[in-house]
C-alpha cells in the first residue's frame, strides 16, 4: 500500500464463471459494511466504476479466461494490481467453464446455433461480440497470480478470513482448506 | 450519413444506431458471453445435471437445480412424494427472494434513491451507506435470510444440493423450522418497509416509467390449475398487452410446440417467440412483471392486497418495465408469505423424500418460474441414461427482444436534442443502462456484468472515419 494513511484499494473482476463466487462475496453480508471501512472497493461489478483502474491493492478475479475481451482484461489487471488472487474454482482450474475443452470450438457453438431449431443460425459477431477462445484457460495460464483461494464458490467465512488477512499485510495460512466447499 | 456504433468492452454491450436526422433508429443490448452447456454435458449421467447446470448461473442456481431436477424427474417416470415437491417449493422460495433482493437493494436502489443522475462513483450499494444505511442493512439481511433457507436445505448457500433426480436428498427438520420461523417477522417487516418506501418514489420517477420500456407485448407465465400465481409447477399462460388471453393453459412439456428460439447476429443470447406470430412478432415478456400480469391472484392475503392495487395501474395489462421493480417487490412479500405458511404444512416432515427408479424414459422436460422468468430443461438420454442432447431455454433469454426495444425506447426520449457528436449527459446514459435493469437480466445465465455495462460510443462517417468518440 503505498502510504499507511491510505485505506488499501480492493477490487473483484468476473471473467467466464457463472457469478457464484461473486454471490459467496455478497454472503459477506453486514461484514460488507465493514469490509467497506477498512478498504475503498474501487472497482466491482456490482458498482458503476467502468474501467479497471489504477493502483489496485488485491484484486479477486473470478472465472477462466474464454474470449478475447477476457484475455484483454486479465492482462490489464495484472499490470495495474500488487496482489492478483485466483478466486473460485474456474479461476484456478478452469473447472465448469473449461468443460467446453474437451469438445472443438466448431462443435460446441454449431450444438447451440447450427444444430437446432434457430432461424437465424450463428452469430457472426459484427465486430461487437468478442471472439472465443479455442480453449478455456485459467488465469496462471496467461498471467502470474500471487494466491489461489479454490472452492465452487469459496464459502464467504473463506473470503472473508483470506481477504482481512491480506488487507493486515498477513499471508494467508494455508492449514484447514479444502478444495469444492 | 452518421453511424454513431457502440464499441465497449465487458459482458454486455449496448449499442445505439442513429439515422442520419440525427434520431435513434435502433438499439440492441448485446450479450457477449457464451459457455456451451448444451454441448458440455453431453456423455454425462442425467443425475448429474442438477450439479452441473447450477453452474450456468451463481445467482439463480436453485432454478437450474429444480428444472433439472424435475427433468429427471420425467426421465424416471416418478411422482414425487409430498415432502420433496414441498422442499423444493420452499428453496424455489427462498431463492425468488434473495435474487430480488439483490435487485432491489444492491443494484437498482442506488438509481432509486440516489437518483438517476447522481455521480457514478456514489451510485453503488456503498454509496447508499451515507444516507441510508438503514434501508442497506435491511436489504443486506432480506437476501441473506432467502440464502440462509438454502443453505439449511442445502447445505451451502450457492451451488447447494438440494435436489435431484426423484426427489430431495435430506428430510427437513423442525430446528431448520424453528431458525426459519425466528426470521420471519423482521424479513414481513423489510419488505413492507421497501414497498412504503417505493411507491412514494415513484411519483419522481413519471417521465422514466413511461419511457424506459412502456410497450404493450405479450406476456407468459406459469400459472397454477386455478390460474393464481405459482413458481413451482403449472400450466403455461399467455396474455397481450391489452390483458386479454391468447392461450390459456399449455403444457410446460410441450414448450417446443409454442415456443420457437432464434437467434441475430451480434448477440449470444437467443431470441425466443411464440410460434404462432412467428420471429421477431412473437417476442413476449417474463419474469415479475409477468408473472403479476397474468396471475389472477396471488393466494396469499398481503400479496393479493398489494396485487390488486398493482393490477389498478394498468389497462388489462401493466405494460411499464420500470414496474418490474413493484413486482418483484410484492413477489418477495410473496415469497416470505409462503415461506412461514410452508413452516406449519405437515407434509414438509414426512419421512418419504425420494421416489427410487431406474431409467424409463428417453427424454424428460423440466420447468418452473425462475427470478427472471420461466425457465426449461430439455434433455435426452441413451439407454445407459448417458446425455445425448439437452436444450436450456433461459429465462433472461425471454426478455431479449423486449430488453432491445426498451433500450430503443429509453434512448429515442432521452437523447432527444442531444446534438450530433455531443457527449450525452451521464444521467441520460445511466437512463439506458437502468432500462436493462428493470429487467434484472440474469447475465450468467446468458452472460455477465450484473449491473453496469461499460459504454463507448463512436460516430463513424459512412467510409467508417471516426468522427467522434465517447467513453464512459
Amino acid at each position: 500500500m503505498d502510504s499507511v494513511s491510505r485505506r488499501p484499494r480492493l477490487a473483484t473482476a468476473w471473467l467466464g464463471g457463472c457469478s457464484g463466487c461473486h454471490m459467496s462475496f455478497l454472503d459477506l453480508d453486514e461484514r460488507l459494511i465493514d469490509l467497506a471501512g477498512i478498504a475503498d472497493v474501487c472497482y466491482t461489478p456490482i458498482a458503476d466504476v467502468k474501467e479497471f483502474p489504477e493502483h489496485v491493492d488485491i484484486t479477486l478475479v473470478e472465472g477462466a479466461v474464454a474470449n478475447e475481451d477476457h484475455l484483454r482484461e486479465i492482462r490489464r489487471i495484472r499490470q495495474r494490481t500488487r496482489i492478483l488472487v485466483a478466486f473460485g474454482d474456474c479461476a484456478v482450474t478452469g473447472n465448469v467453464t473449461a468443460l467446453r475443452n474437451l469438445f472443438s470450438l466448431e462443435d460446441v457453438l454449431n450444438r447451440s446455433y447450427r444444430d437446432t431449431d434457430v432461424v437465424i443460425g450463428m452469430p457472426t459477431g459484427n465486430d461487437i461480440i468478442p471472439r472465443l477462445l479455442d480453449r478455456v484457460l485459467r488465469i496462471h495460464d496467461v498471467v502470474p497470480v500471487d494466491y489461489f483461494l479454490p472452492g465452487c464458490p469459496p464459502s464467504a467465512d473463506a473470503i472473508f478470513a483470506f481477504v482481512t488477512d491480506l488487507l493486515a499485510g498477513r499471508t494467508p495460512p494455508v492449514e484447514g482448506r479444502k478444495f469444492g466447499t | 450519413m452518421i453511424q454513431p456504433v457502440t464499441r465497449i468492452e465487458g459482458h454486455a454491450k449496448i449499442s445505439i444506431h442513429l439515422n442520419d436526422a440525427g434520431e435513434v433508429e435502433s438499439a440492441q443490448f448485446h450479450i457477449t458471453e457464451f459457455r456451451g452447456f448444451e454441448k458440455l454435458c453431453e456423455g454425462r449421467p442425467f443425475a448429474e445435471m442438477p450439479g452441473l447446470m447450477s453452474r450456468v448461473c451463481g445467482i439463480c442456481p436453485v432454478s437450474h437445480i429444480l428444472a433439472s431436477s424435475k427433468a429427471g424427474d420425467m426421465l424416471l417416470g416418478v411422482e414425487i412424494p409430498p415432502a420433496a415437491e414441498k422442499q423444493r417449493r420452499l428453496v424455489n422460495y427462498a431463492q425468488i427472494l434473495q435474487s430480488h433482493a439483490l435487485s432491489f437493494f444492491h443494484l437498482s436502489a442506488p438509481d432509486l434513491l440516489l437518483g438517476m443522475d447522481a455521480p457514478p462513483a456514489k451510485r453503488n450499494i456503498f454509496g447508499l451507506l451515507e444516507n441510508h444505511a438503514d434501508f442497506l442493512r435491511r436489504g443486506i439481511r432480506l437476501r441473506q435470510f432467502g440464502q440462509r433457507v438454502i443453505e439449511l436445505v442445502g447445505g451451502k448457500s450457492v451451488h447447494p444440493a438440494c435436489s435431484g433426480p426423484g426427489g430431495v436428498h435430506a428430510r427437513f427438520t423442525t430446528a431448520q423450522r424453528d431458525e426459519i420461523l425466528s426470521w420471519i417477522p423482521e424479513a414481513m417487516g423489510s419488505v413492507t418497509m421497501a414497498l412504503d418506501r417505493l411507491k412514494p418514489l415513484l411519483d419522481g420517477f413519471r417521465e422514466e416509467i413511461a419511457c424506459m420500456g412502456n410497450f404493450p407485448s405479450l406476456f407468459l407465465a406459469t400459472v397454477s390449475r386455478q390460474g393464481g400465481l405459482e413458481f413451482y409447477d403449472g400450466v403455461i399462460k399467455i396474455i397481450d398487452g391489452a390483458g386479454n388471453v391468447v392461450t390459456e393453459s399449455l403444457d410446460p412439456a410441450r414448450y417446443y410446440t409454442y415456443l420457437g428460439e432464434a437467434s441475430e447476429d451480434s448477440s449470444f443470447v437467443k431470441f425466443p417467440f411464440y410460434r404462432p406470430l412467428g420471429y421477431p412478432g412473437g417476442y413476449y415478456r417474463v419474469g415479475p412483471l409477468a408473472r403479476l400480469n397474468v396471475a389472477r391472484f396471488a393466494g396469499t392475503e398481503r400479496a393479493d392486497r398489494e396485487l390488486r392495487e398493482f393490477k389498478q395501474r394498468g389497462d388489462g395489462a401493466v405494460c411499464e418495465a420500470f414496474h418490474y421493480h413493484l413486482a418483484r417487490l410484492i413477489e418477495m412479500l410473496h415469497s416470505v408469505e409462503r415461506i412461514e405458511e410452508l413452516m406449519s404444512d405437515p407434509a414438509l416432515f414426512e419421512e418419504s423424500i425420494h421416489a427410487r427408479a431406474a431409467l424409463n424414459r428417453r427424454e424428460g422436460i423440466g420447468s418452473c418460474e425462475a427470478p427472471r422468468g420461466t425457465l426449461f430443461h430439455h434433455y435426452w438420454v441413451d439407454a445407459n441414461g448417458l446425455m445425448t442432447r439437452a436444450n436450456l431455454l433461459i429465462a433472461t433469454g425471454q426478455n431479449s427482444q423486449a430488453m432491445n426495444l426498451s433500450v430503443g425506447q429509453t434512448a429515442r426520449h432521452f437523447f432527444k436534442g442531444v446534438a450530433l457528436g455531443a457527449r450525452p449527459d451521464e444521467g441520460i446514459l445511466n437512463r439506458v443502462e437502468a432500462a436493462i435493469r428493470c429487467y434484472d437480466p440474469c447475465l450468467s445465465c446468458s452472460t455477465h456484468a450484473f449491473g453496469q455495462m461499460p459504454l463507448v460510443v463512436e460516430w463513424l462517417a459512412r467510409d467508417g472515419t471516426v468522427l467522434g468518440q465517447m467513453a464512459r
